[in-house]
């Protein structure tokens, strides 16, 4: 600090801490909620202490029994169809954006411009714009209820091309000359030289989106009628619906917390990543 | 943009396009011609037959008084976000650049949000809210506030405001932060020495500064209130009561899915798109400066 101001140093703790307060509080209510039973999360006012019956709530949430009477996928299942979802968009997005950076930076090939603003294009048709006709698309392919309707048409990414164009144009260009004097042809160039290069710019998109792949929302609402391949972030809004007629909030909270909490995971625990990818991703 | 040094033209790099340009054409370029070509026609109400009509759906579209309603209401709860969320991340931000130790930790505490969907967003605040048990309900009927977002329209705005600014500030304060912290320290000591305390330190030196991210943060947070808070607003009001929270893109997708309007539908897809390409031309010409003070 630049000068010595004991009051105000205080003040600067205290308004911090009321930050964090203000943003951790939903969490903290949600995981409260999870650790009552449901006679106790019927009565108001609702406690804003935990009580003791987080692993009964956490059974019937991994078993299916998030509200009663109704027959619902388990929700590690629902977890696993969402950990598949983010893994395929993430890594997908991953793959065809370096090769075509990679195409884009290295090559010389005619229409390399017009390829290259062809990917641009889809940075101004986000998934919410072109809902209706991309549903049509997918359905008539017969991609409905199917992982790769839930995921490919998600894929292309503009960001990520960017970004790894960026990071190509960054490497000197003696690295290549010195590969083709040593007689690397271009497949043997991008796996020993360009890859490794790019790794930690790799794990900060993956972060990044992993988080996006996860979190989708209205994708998946409308491409997977079929129980069996919902995914947790998806089954909430049906879990809040049940709400009004049964509101079993334990239940429904907790799988709210199971739902949030490996893309916390992987934020907090890869916090240097999550910035880096943040910062240049978005330019 | 391609390097000096660089391979001879071969098939290989049309393979390495390939599965993007494959994906861009199937799933983005042809979507989107076929929601301008959807949006010159009009289905009758049995769906045997199409009718081409230039323009009428757009006609249609701007003659309504709902419409217009919609799209000031979409502004409206675009600047209430990006004005909320981006004023509460810079205080944060401001305060949180002043301390030396544990600045880390207040920024471990402070970047969650980013990561909770914001359907899962929009739950966490409608049980807060929810008006027989949430504890804020409950706490604001202590004081008198009787608290309905099923029935009152101004709080269900209010509420998918709060959940949409708390999902946010995440984004923001990481970015204030970053910016705050490339400010170098020797022009904060000249002016502490000319005897400028914190808060004129902040209006007349950091707050400029910055100001850069702001107009950034501006756009960001404009297109992140019209694009990505569809889960928010589908699971706290599913735009009601009485419309009263349907945005732009909510309508979309109620008028396309739940209405069966295909023409409707489109025409409001291209008036998003237009948007878009708006909102990203601002984007590309004016934050490539954002790093210039």
């Amino acid at each position: 600090m630049v000068e010595n101001r004991p009051f105000f140093d205080t003040l600067t703790h205290i308004i911090l801490i009321l930050g964090v307060i203000l943003i951790a509080f939903p969490i903290w209510i949600t995981f409260v909620a999870a650790t009552h039973d449901l006679a106790r999360m019927s009565q108001a006012p609702i406690p804003i202490w935990p009580g003791s019956h987080f692993f009964d709530n956490l059974k019937l949430a991994l078993e299916g029994k998030v509200v009663s009477g109704v027959d619902m996928l388990p929700v590690w299942k629902m977890m696993f169809n969402s950990l598949i979802m983010a893994l395929m968009i993430a890594i997908g997005k991953i793959i065809i954006s370096i090769l075509s950076a990679y195409a884009i930076v290295y090559f010389d090939f005619p229409f390399r411009m017009g390829f290259f603003w062809m990917i641009f294009i889809t940075l101004m048709l986000p998934v919410e714009v072109r809902i209706l006709p991309t549903f049509e698309v997918v359905a008539s392919l017969g991609m409905l209820n199917s992982y790769l309707g839930l995921t490919v048409p998600l894929i292309a990414s503009a960001t990520a091309t960017f970004m790894f164009r960026q990071v190509f144009l960054t490497i000197p260009d003696e690295m290549l000359e010195s590969a083709r004097i040593d007689g690397a042809g271009p497949v043997r160039f991008f796996f020993d030289m360009l890859l490794p290069l790019s790794r930690t710019n790799i794990a900060a998109l993956f972060v990044i989106l992993f988080i996006y792949g996860w979190n989708q929302y209205m994708w998946p609402l409308l491409i997977t009628t079929d129980s069996s391949l919902s995914t947790v972030v998806v089954s909430i809004k049906e879990m809040l619906d049940s709400a009004e007629r049964t509101p079993e909030w334990n239940t429904i909270m907790m799988t709210a917390l199971l739902a949030m909490l490996p893309p916390i995971l992987v934020i907090v625990s890869m916090q240097k990543l999550f910035v880096k990818g943040l910062t240049e991703t978005d330019k | 943009m391609i390097k000096r040094v660089h391979f001879p033209s071969s098939p290989l790099p049309y393979l390495l396009v390939a599965p993007q340009i494959a994906i861009t054409i199937v799933f983005f370029i042809w979507p989107a011609g076929q929601a301008m070509y959807q949006s010159f026609l009009i289905e009758d109400a049995f769906g045997f037959g199409r009718e081409f009509v230039w323009f009428e759906n757009f006609e249609i579209l701007f003659e309504d008084p709902l419409y217009a309603d919609v799209f000031i209401r979409t502004i409206f709860f675009s600047v209430m976000v990006a004005a909320l969320s981006m004023f509460l991340s810079l205080i944060l931000a401001g305060f949180a650049d002043r301390v030396v130790k544990g600045a880390t930790i207040y920024r471990t505490l402070l970047i969650w949000p980013y990561a909770v969907a914001p359907v899962l967003a929009g739950a966490l605040w409608v049980f807060m809210f929810n008006p027989s048990v949430g504890i804020i309900a409950y706490w604001l009927d202590l004081i008198g506030v009787d608290w309905n977002h099923f029935l009152n329209g101004g709080q269900a705005m209010a509420l998918i405001v709060f959940a949409a600014s708390w999902k946010q500030i995440a984004y923001n304060f990481l970015f204030y932060l970053a910016a705050m912290q490339a400010i170098p320290k020797s022009m904060i000591e000249a002016a502490a020495i000319d005897g400028a305390g914190p808060a004129k330190r902040f209006w007349t030196i950091i707050f400029p500064l910055v100001s850069p991210t702001t107009f950034f943060l501006l756009v960001i947070n404009i297109v992140y209130a019209f694009f990505d808070t569809f889960g928010i607003i589908h699971a706290v009001t599913e735009g009601g009561p009485a419309g009263s929270t349907v945005t732009l893109v909510y309508k979309v997708y109620s008028d396309g899915f739940i209405g069966l309007d295909l023409g409707g539908s489109a025409a409001q897809s291209v008036i998003l798109m237009a948007m878009v390409i708006g909102l990203t031309v601002i984007q590309f010409r004016y934050v490539e400066r954002r790093v210039d003070y």
